[in-house]
């Protein structure tokens, strides 16, 4: 990747759009209608964050890509998403913990964007940042009430935890992308969001009664391209249409 | 004036019949069966169009097909509101449903079977919801016409929605243009029938109407349906599946030709294509969440005293 600009966008953009498939998926399958229609908010508003990202980062680019080639062209190791967000729902602790880990990462990244020296990006975060306090807002919510609940919730709620806690070392992890953006005041050094991360999540564990799991060794790859197996599975059912009828307007 | 004829007074003077005012059981019952089929409808309608949200062509249309289930699911809650206020709750009507007691519209058991469902999906289902809908804004009893009012606004734009992908394939390639034909193939009837059975043949229809909570019959709606439909699939270039559809000069309606209502019959009664799916769908759904809807009334009750506990 040459331009650290375009790859910091993609890699932005693809949580969003990645985190938004795999919550387009449980539409109608909530445990109840509020949560319906829960899940199908905060996957469009990260679809509204993908778009908005994408957008720019075909202008960046200035190859003339679209937000649509850039979702639908791209193949597994040209998307530059954490690997967290690609992960499959499981039950709804599964899906929740997934949630909480990235929503505690994703406000003070969107919030310390909102500062950016790039002003097509603070615009981005400024819209982005009132979505993402709803999305921790909700997600808090409910880790404390799986949590603080029943025998069976807090089990299962431990549960979803311990099985998505290997996927949080690469949300803080960054490389010369961001370091070089982050010198000119562009990006935000991923590591610097840790703190935030750790006191939030360590009040809601403390009011869900919840374990902080054990450090096991970390899993991540997917800023560089290199993805868990379900990448695969997510891209060839999302871009199926433009795949199999390439180069029409839908 | 006994409560009686304050209810006939109410509805003369084309006012609204109010929760707290005296209606007759009849009355209230057939409001709960009518309201709680809607509701379902608008609960169960989250599947088939659900069911392309990973598949969407752009990330615009994934981001109007989500937004539009996400209405649907809305509407639901609004009907359940407005049925609660019948003395029934939103559990109660829900175990009817899951227990095959209660029905949703038969057109949802009918599956999507490409990105062109969606289109027609908008463009005639929620063009017929419509239909029937407008009539309701002014039906009879006050809660139930509230709720339509609220819903109406959010129809249109999914019937706009619809037909604006069915106007892009059609006016795309010859694959999306068969797409887009095979849909109206499959939608057309299954739409038509959304009105119900013909006035001749309808149990409800003739009390419902004197009771203002319907103000138009089925055939009525149908045939403005049928209407309004017709030229917006001739601007389409498609062609309805209908070999008798002609224009009456006389009368000034499209007339279509026989409904088949055994079709109908059987879908009603069960054996549609997908009406097993649907329903297992929605019971799995509410299964597989118990113990997250136990978990969240143990937690409030844990909590009740607790002035800290803010709950989103
Ligand atoms: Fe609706
Ligand atoms: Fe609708």
């Amino acid at each position: 990747m040459s331009d650290p600009l375009l790859t910091y966008l993609l890699r932005l953009g693809d949580d969003s759009l990645i985190l938004a498939q795999r919550l387009g998926e449980l539409v109608s399958h909530q445990p109840d209608l509020e949560e319906d229609i829960a899940v199908a908010n905060l996957a469009l508003d990260l679809i509204g964050q993908a778009r908005a990202l994408y957008a720019y980062a075909g202008e960046v680019e200035g190859r003339g890509r679209t937000e649509d080639d850039l979702a639908f062209l791209r193949d597994e190791r040209e998307f530059f998403n954490a690997v967290l967000c690609e992960q499959p729902n499981g039950d709804f602790g599964q899906t929740m913990a997934r949630q909480l880990l990235f929503d505690a990462y994703r406000l003070p990244l969107m919030d310390a964007l909102t500062a950016s020296a790039d002003e097509t990006i603070s615009g981005v975060a400024g819209k982005a940042v009132k979505e993402c306090r709803y999305h921790l807002q909700h997600s808090i919510t409910w880790v404390v009430r799986l949590g603080d609940g029943t025998e069976e919730s807090h089990r299962r709620m431990q549960a979803g935890l311990d099985a998505m806690w290997r996927f949080t070392d690469e949300l803080f992890t960054g490389d010369e992308v961001e370091a070089t953006l982050a010198a000119s005041g562009i990006a935000v050094d991923p590591s610097s969001l840790r703190d935030p991360w750790e006191a939030t999540i360590k009040e809601v564990l403390a009011r869900a009664t919840l374990e902080r799991p054990v450090d096991p060794r970390q899993r991540g790859g997917g800023r560089q391209g290199m993805h868990s197996e379900h990448l695969g599975h997510i891209l060839p059912e999302m871009q199926f249409l433009q795949r199999a009828y390439p180069g029409q307007s839908w | 004036m006994t409560p009686e004829e304050r209810f006939e007074a109410i509805l003369a003077a084309d006012e609204k019949v109010e929760p707290r005012d005296w209606m007759p059981d009849a009355y209230r019952k057939t409001l709960i069966r009518q309201i709680a089929q809607h509701a379902h409808s608008e609960v169960i309608g989250q599947q088939p169009e659900g069911n392309w949200i990973t598949r969407a062509p752009s990330l615009r249309r994934k981001a109007i097909l989500v937004a539009k289930v996400q209405d649907e699911a809305g509407h639901g809650l609004y009907l359940y509101s407005a049925a609660e206020t019948l003395g029934i709750s939103r559990d109660e009507l829900q175990d009817l449903l899951h227990a095959g007691k209660q029905k949703y519209s038969s057109i949802f058991n009918y599956p999507t079977l490409s990105w062109a469902d969606m289109g027609a999906i908008g463009w005639l289902v929620d063009g017929a919801a419509i239909t029937n809908q407008v009539m309701l804004t002014r039906t009879s009893y006050g809660p139930y016409a509230r709720a339509m009012i609220r819903i109406c606004k959010e129809e249109s734009f999914h019937q706009r929605q619809g037909y604006e992908i069915m106007l892009t394939l059609a006016n795309g390639s010859a694959e999306q243009k068969a797409m887009a034909q095979d849909a109206l193939d499959r939608w057309w009837w299954p739409s038509l029938m959304m009105f119900g059975p013909p006035d001749a043949e309808s149990t409800h229809t003739e009390q419902s109407v004197k009771w203002k909570i319907k103000r138009e019959t089925n055939d009525q709606l149908r045939q403005r349906f049928v209407d309004a439909t017709v030229p917006q699939a001739h601007f389409l270039g498609l062609t309805v599946p209908d070999p008798d559809l002609h224009w009456d000069e006389d009368s000034g309606h499209w007339r279509f030709g026989p409904i088949d209502w055994d079709e109908f019959w059987e879908v009603v009664k069960g054996n549609g294509p997908c009406n097993k799916e649907r329903l297992a769908h929605k019971v799995q759904a509410w299964e597989d969440g118990a113990w997250v809807r136990d978990a969240a009334r143990a937690h409030a009750a844990k909590h009740a005293d607790d002035p800290m506990e803010v709950s989103a």
